[in-house]
């Protein structure tokens, strides 16, 4: 429970957005302190990129790749298509199991929020998985599911199943007891208090666990792409190491975390237009 | 009289890990259609714990709570409940908040809207339908409360403390909405409060309460006319009520401290 906290903290803190019920940027504040953050942003890239591009040069390993070896890579995958067919084949495989994750994970979590026996026969499994690296299950999961796609999508799943289904369930025990009984007060059943009271009052968590699951799934595609993968970033950048060629796993690093945050500000917009309601306190 | 809300040799003992709890001890309390009673007593002293068992929303451990002539199995809406904390679902409306009890009631679409619109315009928030809870004041939210609780019709209305938290010029004004609103329907009422002025403005009656265990002690009727006015609280008779209500709950707290 204080992992989910932590998880929930981390989220909120690195994107500026907030997690349930902690306190959200005043807007009034905020527009002061964008303007200036713009630049900031800016000026830490370009920083970045030459402090990166000073320690290429001036350290004489001859594998560290510079950004314009990079660039070039980058331009090269575009045009021969092998990025964006690699790009795809990861894309794909974090949708398909960050989508079967949270589908999953969603419905479960209500469950043992709601259910005291669901909540008793699911939480020692996934307090015991959510334990164990998904990775670490990886020869296992080759054992049973072969060493093709649905092992790797398997694999991702678990990922974003287990880093979503806590925080449903952290949804479900939080939402505030008065609005129940408010509910109940005006005539309302066990079912619609679960539809129009505990639903969306837990979305807010669910929308942090879902991001976090995202970032789960990312982080888990590379290394399932381990398992005899044809095509996909994390696949691309292990034969480029074979190869040395360094650039190239800097494009395949720099794609990761470009999609990544990509989705998650997806993610983002759809969290602040559903739970738009949120008391700013 | 016909009595609207029956509280026959009630208990409910609570089994803590420092011991039994008695919140409420062999309570007994008839409320007439149509009164106004106010409770006050110390914090502690199982307020809360009556009005709730009125409600449903909890179960004596022994004893029984009839309302309109019918053992209380669970919450319904004949009774509406106000919650000190306002208790709006914030995902909704001021006027889909109203109209929340309304669609439980199977009503028409149109016939809904009007009817959570007239009750907001009761309130006096008619202007706020379509705003969020977090875009409403404290003493908007407590209105649009009321006015949920109001527009399903419960004979009964019960409220906990719902102005507790709201500065005294707003309270003022809500205690006065309140009876107005409250006069034009004639309902059964029971309020919490801690504030005896306010006890002794709204009611017909004052039960005092006092704690360890949570027991009646002592029933303050209040003989002054309705509607009332800012002038009533200046009245020498308003400050008498109030005296005997402050030293009611002043007595038994100072018992309850030696
Ligand atoms: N769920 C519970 N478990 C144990 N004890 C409880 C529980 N609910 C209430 N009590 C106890 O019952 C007593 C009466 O509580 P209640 O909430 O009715 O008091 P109250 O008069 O409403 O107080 P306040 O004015 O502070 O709201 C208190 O001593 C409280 O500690
Ligand atoms: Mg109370």
């Amino acid at each position: 429970m204080t992992d989910i906290k932590a998880q929930m903290e981390a989220v909120s803190i690195s994107d500026g957005s907030r997690a349930p019920g902690a306190a959200r940027p005043k807007s009034q504040g905020k527009r002061g302190r964008d303007k200036p953050l713009t630049w900031l942003y800016v000026t830490t890239l370009v920083l970045g990129i030459a402090i990166w591009w000073l320690g290429a040069l001036l350290g004489n390993n001859v594998l560290a790749p510079t950004p314009p070896q990079v660039v070039e890579s980058f331009i090269e995958g575009f045009s021969d298509g092998s990025l964006l067919m690699n790009t795809w084949a990861s894309v794909q495989r974090v949708l398909i199991g960050f989508v079967l994750g949270v589908a999953v994970a969603i419905p479960a979590g209500f469950l043992m929020g709601w259910y005291r026996w669901a909540r008793g026969l699911l939480e020692p499994w996934v307090q015991f998985f959510r334990t164990v690296p998904p990775l670490a299950l990886i020869p296992l999961v080759i054992v049973f599911l072969g060493i093709g796609e649905p092992a790797k999508i398997f694999v991702i799943f678990l990922a974003a199943f287990l880093s979503s289904v806590l925080a449903t369930f952290q949804g479900v025990r939080n939402v505030d007891v008065t609005l129940i009984n408010a509910a109940r007060v005006l005539g309302a059943g066990d079912g619609t208090i679960f539809v129009k009271v505990v639903i969306p009052a837990s979305l807010p968590f669910i929308f942090v666990g879902t991001r976090v699951a995202l970032g789960a799934a990312w982080a888990t595609v590379v290394a399932s792409e381990l398992i005899a993968a044809a095509f996909g970033l994390g696949r691309m950048m292990q034969s480029a190491s074979q190869f040395l060629d360094t650039p190239r796993i800097v494009v395949g690093i720099i794609m990761i975390g470009l999609l990544g945050f990509v989705m998650d500000r997806l993610l983002l917009l759809l969290e602040r237009k559903l739970t738009g309601w949120q008391e700013t306190r | 009289m016909n009595s609207m809300i029956s509280v026959r040799g009630v208990s409910k003992h609570y089994e803590t890990a420092r011991g039994l709890v008695r919140s409420l001890e062999n309570v007994s309390l008839e409320v007439e259609q149509g009164e106004f009673i106010t409770l006050v007593g110390p914090s502690g002293c199982g307020k809360s714990t009556m009005l709730n068992l009125m409600a449903g929303l909890l179960e004596p451990t022994s004893g029984e709570v009839l309302v309109d002539g019918k053992v209380v199995t669970g919450p319904g809406p004949d009774r509406g409940v106000i919650f000190q904390q306002y208790a709006l679902f914030p995902w909704l409306t001021a006027l889909q908040n109203v109209e929340f009890g309304l669609r439980l009631q199977h009503m028409k679409k149109t016939e809904r809207r009007e009817l959570a619109q007239h009750y907001l315009d009761l309130v006096g928030l008619g202007e706020f339908a379509h705003a969020l809870p977090k875009e409403l004041s404290g003493g908007m939210k407590q209105r649009c409360a009321i006015a949920r609780a109001y527009a399903v019709q419960p004979s009964t209305l019960l409220m906990d403390e719902p102005f507790g938290a709201l500065d005294a010029l707003t309270r003022v004004n809500m205690q006065e909405n309140l009876l107005e609103t409250w006069q034009q329907e004639r309902r059964t009422a029971v309020f919490i409060t801690h504030d005896v002025d306010e006890a002794v403005f709204l009611a017909t009656r004052v039960v005092v309460m006092s704690p360890r265990p949570g027991r009646i002690s002592e029933i303050i009727d209040v003989p002054l006319a309705y509607p009332r006015t800012e002038e009533m609280r200046l009245s020498p008779e308003f400050a008498e009520l109030r005296a005997r209500v402050w030293r009611g709950v002043h007595h038994h707290a100072e018992e309850d401290a030696a």
